[in-house]
Order: C-alpha cells, then sequence, then structure tokens
C-alpha cells in the first residue's frame, strides 16, 4: 500500500511513546548531576527589601545560593519580546526591564528571586525554603481593565498607568460613519478567559558547562530550540551562539507555552557555569500553572452594523488585552498581528477597524497559546453573527452565507489578503453531517424529555505559517519566518531529513517521512527525520502557528528536488539515456518507454562510490533548502455544536460536534483528524471548563486540577469530521495547516449552541453548570417580567 | 515531598505504639488525601503509620440486617461486594463514583471517615444510614462523629477500626461533581431506615461540612416521594461559595440532588 501523500500511515514515533520509552529532557541525567529550585515570591507584588542566604548555603548538599545581582553582575540580559509594536501615536511600545531573577521587585506570585543549586531535588527544594527573603507587599491588580485604572499600582516605571501600547488597525472614521449609518447594529461585550496551557510534560532545562572547551549543552522542553540559542546568545549573553548546543529530545506537548525562553533555562546554564556542576531544573505542576505562559485573557466590545438586506457594512472592536506581569517573547504580536488582522473572518466587510490597548498586571506573564490571537478573533465575530442573525430574526446560517467571501484572491481592510478558500461548500458539508434542517424536531424531542436543545455553528478561518519575512520583519517582528530542511541520501539508499521544524506530539516523523515516499516510492521506514538538536540541524524557526507543513514541509520538498534533479542526472549518466527520460518511482529509477532501470540504491551507492559520475559532479547525495513563504496560508472551515442542557443543574452535553475543515493538500488524514480532535478538546475545554482565576491580591487560585478543569475524555462527545479542500496556491504541497484550527473553531460553536437552548445571549466562557443555570434563571425571571 | 518514615502495622496496639514512638507521626489509610498534601510540601509528618494492612479491620460482613464495614476496606471492594449490594446497593453505588480506579483501590472507608472532607462521598452515607463508627476504644453515634470541616469526634490516638449500619428499607445517592476536582459539589444520600426513619446526609455543599436535611426528613418519614421534598428550602447563606458556584446555585443542587436521589432509591 501507498505510504504517500494522502495515506494513512501509523505514527512511526508512537511505538517509544506507547511503550514509555520516549527520551525526555528530565530523562537526561548526567554524571554527578545537581538540581535547581527556585525561591518564588509568594507575593503579587513587593519591593525585595533584602535575601538571606546563609541558612540555606550551610544546608546539606547546597552548592550554591544565587540571587538576581549576582545574575546582572555577571551580565546576562533581561529578557525581551521580539516584537516591536507601535502605538498609534508612533511611540514604541513600553517594555519594562525582566530579570530572569527579580532584583528590586517581584510582580507576580511565582516571579523567581533566587535559585539553590544542590545534590538532590529534595535538598535543594528544602534549602529554597531556608532562604529569607524580606519583602515589602505593594498593591497587586489582576485584571487588565482594573490596571489601566486611576487607582491601579504602577506596575513597571517604563510603562505609565501600565500601558504598553494603544495600537490600531483599519479605518476609523470610515468604520464609525459605516455603523452609524447601519439599519442594525448589534453591539456585544465579550470577554476571552485566560487559559493555562498544561502540555502534559512539564518544563524542564538540564545545563552543563564544560570548563575544558567553554561550551554549554541545554537539553530543554522547547519548541524552537534554535530560536532558543539565538536569544540565549544574542540577547541574553549567556553563551556565544557557537559555544552553546540545545538539544530539545522528545518534548511532551507545547500548545505555544514551550516557544519561549523562561527564566529558568538563563538561570539553569548560568548556574551551571557558576557551580561547573550540570545543573537541572524540572518543573511540577504548581510551578507551571503560576510561570506557563497563560492564553487569551481579552475583554472587547464589538459593534456589527447591517444594512437592510442585512449585509455587514462594518464592524468596529476596542480590546484590552492582559500581557501579565512581563512581555514574553511574542506576546505584543498576539492582540495585534495574529489576532486583529483576521476580523474579517469569512465575509466581505468594507470597513472594519481595532484598536487595542495591551497592559500590565500582576499575573503570570500571556503569550500564544493554541490558536493565539485568532481564536480571540472568531470568537468575537461568532458570537456577533450568531446574535445578530437571533436579534434580526433570520437563520444564523443564512446571515453567514449572505456575507461570505466568495471570489479569492480577496483583499481584507485588516492586512490579510486571502488567497483560496470555498466557505459555502464547508459550510453545507458541516450542515449536512448534523442533520441541520432537521434541529427543531430534536429540540421538540428533547424538551419532552426536559432537556433543552441548542444548535450553534461557527465559521473560522486562520492565518498559518505566518510569513513572508520580510513582510513580517516589516510588521516589528526580530526574527524571520521561513524554515530550513536538508535531505541526506545515504550510500546504501536509505535517507536521513534534517529538519528546522520541532515535533511535540505532531507526527512529524511520520508525515515527513511520507514525502520520501510519494516522492522517491520508498518506505517510510526507510527514513529518519532529525530534528531538535542544533548541532545536527544548521538552523530552523521551530514550530508554532500550524507551520510545519506549510512551511517547514515546504522546505523539505525544495530540497527533495534537488535531490531529484542530482539523482536523475546520475542515472542518465549510468544508464546512459537522456536526463529528461529519467522516472523515480517504487524505489526504481527508470527510463521511461524502456525496460531499463536500476535500483534507487544503485544510484545512492554511485554517488557515493564516484566511479561513474558525470564530467565534473561533486560526489554525495545531500541537498538543503531555505524555503520564506510567499504569504501566510489560510484554513478555514464550519463547525456546528449541539447540545443539551439540563435545566435543573445547568449542565451541558455535547450530543453531536461536526466539523468540516479546509487545510489543503492533506498528507496523512488519520494525523490531521487527530489533530483537529485534539483541538477542538482544546476548544470546548475553554468554552465549557478551563479559566486561570486570581483573587484580587494576586493569588492564582486555580493552581491545581483541583480547582482548573481540564476536559476529560467524558466531556467530549464523539466528532464528525471531514474536509472539503482547496488547494493553497502559495506553496508547492498546496497546504493550509491544520494544528489550531480546532481551538479557533469551536468555542463559538459551543458557547452559541448553549445560548440558543438557554434563550440567553449573555453567557461568558467557560460556561460552567453554575454559569449556565444562573443564565437560565435570568431568562426565567426576564420572561416572567415581560 | 519530605522524607519519612513509612511504617506499616498489623493491630491497632501496634499502630498506637508506633504513634506514640513516632516524632510526628501519622496515619494514613490510603492516602489519597494525605500523599498529595505532603507531596506538596504542605505536610511534612516524621512518620506514616499505614492502617491498611490490619486483617482485623479489613472486609464486609453482612450479619442479618447489620452491615458492617472494616475500616481498611478499599472503595473498590465495597463497590464490588456482592453481599453488600445484596442489602444495600447505594453504598456501593456510592464507592463505585468515588475518584478514579487508584483512588478507589487505594483509599479506604476509614481513612474518609476519618479524614471528614466536606466533600467526600462517605459521611453522607454514614450520616443518612444512622452508621456508628466504632474505634479501638468505643463506638460512636454518627450524629455525633461528624463535627465540623475535617473534624471528627476522634481523639488523639483513636483509630476507626469499622463502620456498622442497618440495611435500609430504601435509599440512593446523588451526586453532582465538580467539574474540576469530581468531589461532590453537591451530594445528597437519603435512606428510608427499617425503623420507619428518613434520613437525608449532604456533603460537598454545607459551608460547615457534611449535614442531615431535617425538613426534608421530616417529609420523607410520612411520604418518600419526589413531590414531598418538591418544597423543601435549603439556605444559601449555609452553603459553600466559590469560583464553582455560589451558595445559590449550591443549595438548588442539594434540592435536585435530593430529589433525584429519592427517585432512585431502591
Amino acid at each position: 500500500m501507498s505510504e504517500g501523500i494522502g495515506a494513512r500511515v501509523l505514527r512511526k514515533e508512537d511505538k517509544r511513546f506507547i511503550t514509555g520509552k520516549g527520551k525526555y529532557t528530565d530523562d537526561v541525567r548526567n554524571e554527578h548531576q545537581c538540581y535547581a529550585a527556585f525561591v518564588r515570591s509568594p507575593h503579587a507584588h513587593a519591593k525585595v527589601k533584602g535575601i538571606n542566604k546563609s541558612a540555606a548555603e550551610a544546608m546539606e548538599g547546597v552548592s550554591a545560593v544565587l540571587d538576581g545581582h549576582q545574575l546582572t553582575g555577571d551580565g546576562i540580559g533581561n529578557i525581551i519580546c521580539g516584537w516591536m509594536i507601535h502605538s498609534k501615536d508612533g511611540t514604541p511600545m513600553k517594555m519594562g526591564a525582566w530579570s530572569a531573577l527579580a532584583t528590586d521587585t517581584v510582580r507576580y506570585v511565582g516571579d523567581a528571586v533566587a535559585v539553590v543549586v544542590a545534590d538532590t531535588p529534595e535538598n535543594a527544594k528544602t534549602a529554597a525554603e531556608a532562604v529569607e527573603v524580606d519583602y515589602e507587599e505593594l498593591h497587586a491588580v489582576v485584571s487588565a481593565v482594573d490596571a489601566l485604572g486611576d487607582s491601579a499600582p504602577q506596575i513597571h516605571p517604563e510603562a505609565e498607568g501600565n500601558l504598553i501600547y494603544d495600537w490600531e488597525i483599519g479605518e476609523k472614521d470610515a468604520t464609525e460613519e459605516a455603523i452609524a449609518g447601519a439599519a442594525y447594529v448589534c453591539e456585544m461585550e465579550i470577554t476571552n478567559n485566560r487559559l493555562a496551557p498544561n502540555p502534559m510534560e512539564p518544563r524542564s532545562a538540564v545545563a552543563t558547562f564544560d570548563e575544558s572547551e567553554d561550551h554549554y549543552t541545554l537539553y530543554t522542553t522547547s519548541q524552537n530550540p534554535h530560536v532558543a540559542r539565538l536569544v540565549l546568545s544574542a540577547f541574553y549573553q549567556v553563551a556565544p551562539e557557537h559555544k552553546l548546543r540545545v538539544i530539545a529530545p522528545d518534548v511532551g506537548g507545547g500548545f505555544g507555552a514551550k516557544i519561549y525562553i523562561y527564566p529558568e533555562e538563563i538561570v539553569c546554564l548560568w548556574a551551571s557555569m557558576k557551580t561547573r556542576k550540570s545543573v537541572k531544573w524540572t518543573s511540577d505542576r504548581t510551578e507551571a500553572f503560576l510561570t506557563d505562559a497563560h492564553g487569551r485573557d481579552h475583554v472587547s466590545t464589538a459593534k456589527m452594523g447591517f444594512d437592510a438586506n442585512n449585509k455587514i457594512v462594518g464592524f468596529q472592536i476596542d480590546t484590552i488585552a492582559n500581557l501579565g506581569a512581563y512581555m514574553s517573547l511574542f506576546s505584543s504580536s498576539v492582540p495585534t498581528y495574529l489576532y486583529a488582522t483576521l476580523l474579517s473572518g469569512q465575509y466581505n466587510i468594507e470597513n472594519i477597524h481595532c484598536n487595542v490597548r495591551t497592559v500590565y498586571t500582576n499575573t503570570t506573564p500571556v503569550d500564544a497559546y493554541r490558536g493565539a490571537g485568532r481564536p480571540e478573533a472568531c470568537y468575537l465575530i461568532e458570537r456577533v453573527m450568531e446574535t445578530a442573525a437571533r436579534e434580526l430574526g433570520v437563520d444564523p446560517a443564512q446571515l453567514r452565507r449572505q456575507n461570505f467571501i466568495e471570489e479569492f484572491p480577496h483583499q481584507t481592510p485588516v492586512i490579510m489578503a486571502y488567497d483560496a478558500g470555498d466557505f459555502s461548500t464547508n459550510q453545507d458539508a458541516a450542515m449536512q453531517a448534523t442533520d441541520y434542517a432537521g434541529f427543531e424536531a430534536r429540540r421538540s424531542e428533547a424538551a419532552a424529555r426536559g432537556k433543552l436543545r441548542g444548535i450553534g455553528m461557527s465559521c473560522y478561518i486562520e492565518a498559518c505559517g505566518i510569513a513572508p519575512s520580510a513582510a513580517v520583519g516589516s510588521l516589528g517582528a526580530g526574527v524571520g519566518l521561513w524554515e530550513s530542511a536538508e535531505v541526506r541520501v545515504n550510500p546504501v539508499g536509505t535517507v536521513e531529513i534534517l529538519t528546522g521544524s520541532h515535533a511535540h506530539g505532531q507526527g512529524h516523523e511520520t508525515t515527513f517521512s511520507q514525502l520520501i515516499a510519494d516522492r522517491f516510492g520508498l518506505p517510510t521506514d526507510n527514513v529518519q527525520v532529525v530534528h531538535g538538536d542544533t548541532d545536527k540541524v544548521q538552523f530552523g524557526m521551530g514550530t508554532y502557528g500550524s507551520r510545519s507543513g506549510a512551511v517547514g514541509m515546504s522546505a523539505i520538498v525544495k530540497a527533495l528536488d534537488k535531490v531529484e534533479a542530482k539523482a536523475k542526472k546520475i542515472a542518465a549518466h549510468m544508464l546512459e539515456a537522456d536526463e529528461g527520460d529519467i522516472v523515480i518511482e517504487d524505489g526504481e529509477v527508470k527510463v521511461a518507454g524502456t525496460d531499463k532501470k536500476l535500483g534507487w540504491h544503485e544510484i545512492c551507492l554511485g554517488a557515493y562510490t564516484a566511479h561513474n559520475l558525470p564530467e565534473g559532479m561533486e560526489p554525495g547525495l545531500k541537498e538543503g533548502a531555505f524555503y520564506d513563504p510567499a504569504n501566510f496560508t489560510f484554513p478555514a472551515g464550519t463547525y456546528i455544536c449541539e447540545v443539551e442542557i439540563d435545566p435543573d443543574t445547568g449542565t451541558t452535553e455535547i450530543v453531536q460536534f461536526a466539523a468540516s475543515d479546509d487545510f489543503g493538500t492533506i498528507i496523512n488524514p488519520m494525523i490531521v483528524e487527530g489533530q483537529v480532535h485534539g483541538g477542538i478538546a482544546q476548544g470546548v475545554g475553554q468554552a465549557l471548563l478551563e479559566q486561570a482565576v486570581y483573587d484580587d491580591s494576586g493569588q492564582l487560585i486555580t493552581g491545581s486540577y483541583m480547582d482548573y478543569a481540564m476536559p476529560r475524555a467524558d466531556d467530549l462527545p464523539s466528532y464528525k469530521v471531514s474536509h472539503e479542500s482547496t488547494i493553497c496556491p502559495n506553496n508547492p504541497l498546496g497546504i493550509k495547516g491544520c494544528g489550531e484550527a480546532g481551538a479557533i473553531g469551536s468555542p463559538p460553536a459551543v458557547i452559541n449552541a448553549i445560548t440558543n437552548a438557554i434563550g440567553n445571549n449573555d453567557l461568558s466562557m467557560p460556561a460552567t453548570p453554575a454559569k449556565v443555570w444562573a443564565a437560565i434563571q435570568a431568562a426565567e425571571m426576564k420572561q416572567a417580567a415581560e | 515531598m519530605y522524607n519519612t518514615n513509612y511504617q506499616r502495622v498489623s493491630s491497632t496496639d501496634e499502630a498506637t505504639a508506633a504513634m506514640d514512638a513516632a516524632e510526628d507521626g501519622k496515619y494514613v489509610s490510603g492516602g489519597q488525601t494525605l500523599i498529595p498534601t505532603m507531596k506538596q510540601r504542605l505536610a511534612a509528618p516524621s512518620d506514616l503509620i499505614d492502617l491498611r494492612h490490619i486483617d482485623a479491620m479489613k472486609g464486609i460482613t453482612v450479619d442479618g440486617n447489620q452491615v458492617t464495614i472494616g475500616a481498611a476496606t478499599s472503595h473498590a471492594e465495597v463497590a464490588n461486594s456482592a453481599e453488600l449490594c445484596e442489602v444495600c446497593p447505594s453504598i456501593c453505588n456510592l464507592a463505585s463514583h468515588i475518584g478514579d480506579p487508584h483512588v478507589r483501590n487505594m483509599g479506604t472507608i476509614g481513612g474518609s471517615v476519618a479524614n471528614n472532607d466536606p466533600a467526600a462521598d462517605y459521611p453522607a452515607a454514614m450520616m443518612a444510614l444512622n452508621a456508628q463508627i466504632m474505634t479501638n476504644k468505643r463506638t460512636i453515634d454518627t450524629d455525633d462523629f461528624f463535627t465540623g470541616m475535617f473534624e471528627t469526634a476522634l481523639e488523639e490516638d483513636e483509630i476507626i477500626t469499622a463502620v456498622t449500619f442497618p440495611a435500609p428499607a430504601k435509599a440512593a445517592y446523588a451526586k453532582f461533581p465538580n467539574p474540576a476536582s469530581r468531589y461532590a459539589m453537591a451530594g445528597v444520600f437519603v435512606a428510608k431506615l427499617k425503623n420507619g426513619m428518613a434520613r437525608v446526609g449532604v456533603t460537598g455543599a454545607g459551608s460547615d461540612g457534611v449535614f442531615r436535611h431535617e425538613a426534608m426528613e421530616e417529609a420523607l418519614k410520612s411520604d418518600w416521594s419526589v413531590d414531598a421534598i418538591a418544597g423543601a428550602q435549603v439556605d444559601e447563606g449555609d452553603m459553600l461559595s466559590d469560583i464553582h458556584g455560589d451558595g445559590a446555585y449550591r443549595a438548588n443542587l442539594v434540592k435536585v440532588m435530593a430529589k433525584r436521589a429519592v427517585e432512585a432509591s431502591q
């Protein structure tokens, strides 16, 4: 059976994952391994008046107790945000200083002030508890809206009034005018709840300084080890780039939280140099809740105007986004270019204006989390569309369809130029899959059983493979967003793919191998995918934003083109045929129209023996390529959710969920379906269960699974997943990307279904049973009053 | 976790002797609350004295109408006991919904009752079934045993050896789980006893831990039906209020769970 593009090849990597043989960062154990434990602030906002380390230093097994003054004294640089955003008045964003160990002020619960290095994790933790820190507590603020208020404490001296930037996109006057002249305006206040990412594997780092070579090795749980090395050397001055090897081995889930370079990796590297020991730190789950970058946390007002024919005439949004206590690596780009540029959704909207203010608060830093900005945009648009349809008294599916973009390419008023899509086909497919037309009968049947049944739709569009580099550079990005690959064909004909993408659950070892199977007809077992090691792979930008297919695979394809061209030249020479007549298939190299052929391995061996190569050809069969995309890709689709609610308790049961996605070319449908399943699970988690909650003093109430509700298998339905694809015209494989769609498209479908069931549009995520029950009570009281 | 000495004992005398000898000892009987607390370094007993392997405290006996469950009996054993299910299926059903398979195979009824977590399931059942809590020193009526959140009538060196109760004429437990922890946000155990009494134990919801709802008991005594408690009031001021639900919601849940329990009773 073919293992090429489109085949449901079982995941090669699962053998080691499901037998417990994966090799993760915490599995690394060096000789005389030492362990780091961090002394963290119990206060959300406080002055650090002094640190007494003497008791800890005297404790059993302790090698060192290090603080922020020593760190900055050694020239370790502040942690930076790598995407410059300018406010609408032209001033650059106001980035507060962030030292990997706080020196004078702590700004969130969990902010590290010192580190202990000891011979065992227990001794390190016990000594960390013995470090005496003298804090002077300051007022804290946790909500972004409150942080902009007059009475809010000043969190960073650099950002007056806690405002980081005040940014806008689109035409303000034209949009206001269009909405003022609208026949109907739908106005909503919409909150996008703060989430804790919770990858199954917590963050971990093992840093080793080799004094004899002045060389550092860092094993770390990273989605982008090359970016980590670049930032650690160029900005944090931990070590020069050629003296630092970063390895991200098997990584157990990232969801965005493992993109960033956190204080702990910096401190482990530095502590390794200070102590001349290998230093390991592995986060426990409490530290993960406190310090892994959170996601979302937007508060917005949205106004959408419609003309008398229900055509959208304008969309205006005002958003306040909470970035937490410090600006994490890509935090500034999430509520701007990854969010507001998608506010046209699937709709033809002439006038859009969005204003975004980002603010500091005394909470965990906020950055990209699965979907990053696009879920926030989709949730706004799709809740407004559904609500508008209800208020206008028209079918929500029809209102959307009437406003769909139908011609491509389509330039939106918010930068994005959609290249391809067929929105109504996806909508049809999802409606058929759910028997949308038959809903009213199901609602009546449910009512007879005492249940409230509702249906909700979401038509999402997102942007993947953020690019091209020159364009993102002009928008403020500090890095290019291309990808690199190298294809090494061995003398026996087996193949190694070296990629700058990084797999942390996505199945790259399988899908990337399928490209070789497709091109040369080799079994995927003959392919090894190498990634995650800066000594092995020359450079790469890593995996996030659903870029490994559209960008990472495109780089492999470019390298494969070169390998194929050279192999054909060698084959033509060996078979004494014309290069144009050579075809490679089924592991054989043939001369078209003849019975002349050689095995693939014979060509490969020929390349390396170099006994009989064309005149002037270099030996070997190994090619590399860098690929910089011409545009983003635009996955889109329709999700429909149907729920039944128990009015007595407010419990929501998802009774059916259909997803029809347009991902362009699909390499492995099984893996893509898995991505959609996982994405929807996270979206349902956001819609029904998850929220990171702080009390007023800045303590994280949801600091464990006792209070932070992660979705479990029995919270989720069986999904009906299908694909209706248009081909992306801007990359060689026609791929769009599938990693985030589920998390982007599903939350509004779930909430729209619940609000439909209970007859109350005023409901925020997560729609817990308590909130749904209260919304039902409110609707009943309103009805009784009318 | 801080280092601790683990000791396995085979009798209550051995247990109390070990406790006396320990600097800061703690009994453990499954440890499904204590061990996570220790892992978070919020508890640091010098010694853990494990009661789960005391043979005299294990097993279930049904003697005529009287049920006795040894304190070291796991939730899984209670859930799967055919003999017990014959006379009191409601408690088997309750046990089958505690935590997850790991918890059910480690946790014990004695550990749960002694800990008296305000969201634990067993205390509601003990209340409703009018159980007696047997210790190495005495027998305590359930109404005297649970004295507030995580508080019981147990003295320092007192160990629960068993719980005993008469099989009810009808009983059932209805639980609404917390979406995050899956502990009870409101769990109501209703029992119609063979002596004519009706008892209603409520866990998870009350601001002072497990309690009996006497008005519902009164109503059910003369009319064991859902309608009988349709008008029952639950004071939201007596309820817990947190990020998962306020007092009004929990008061509602108590009423709904009580009705469902009566409906399901057998």
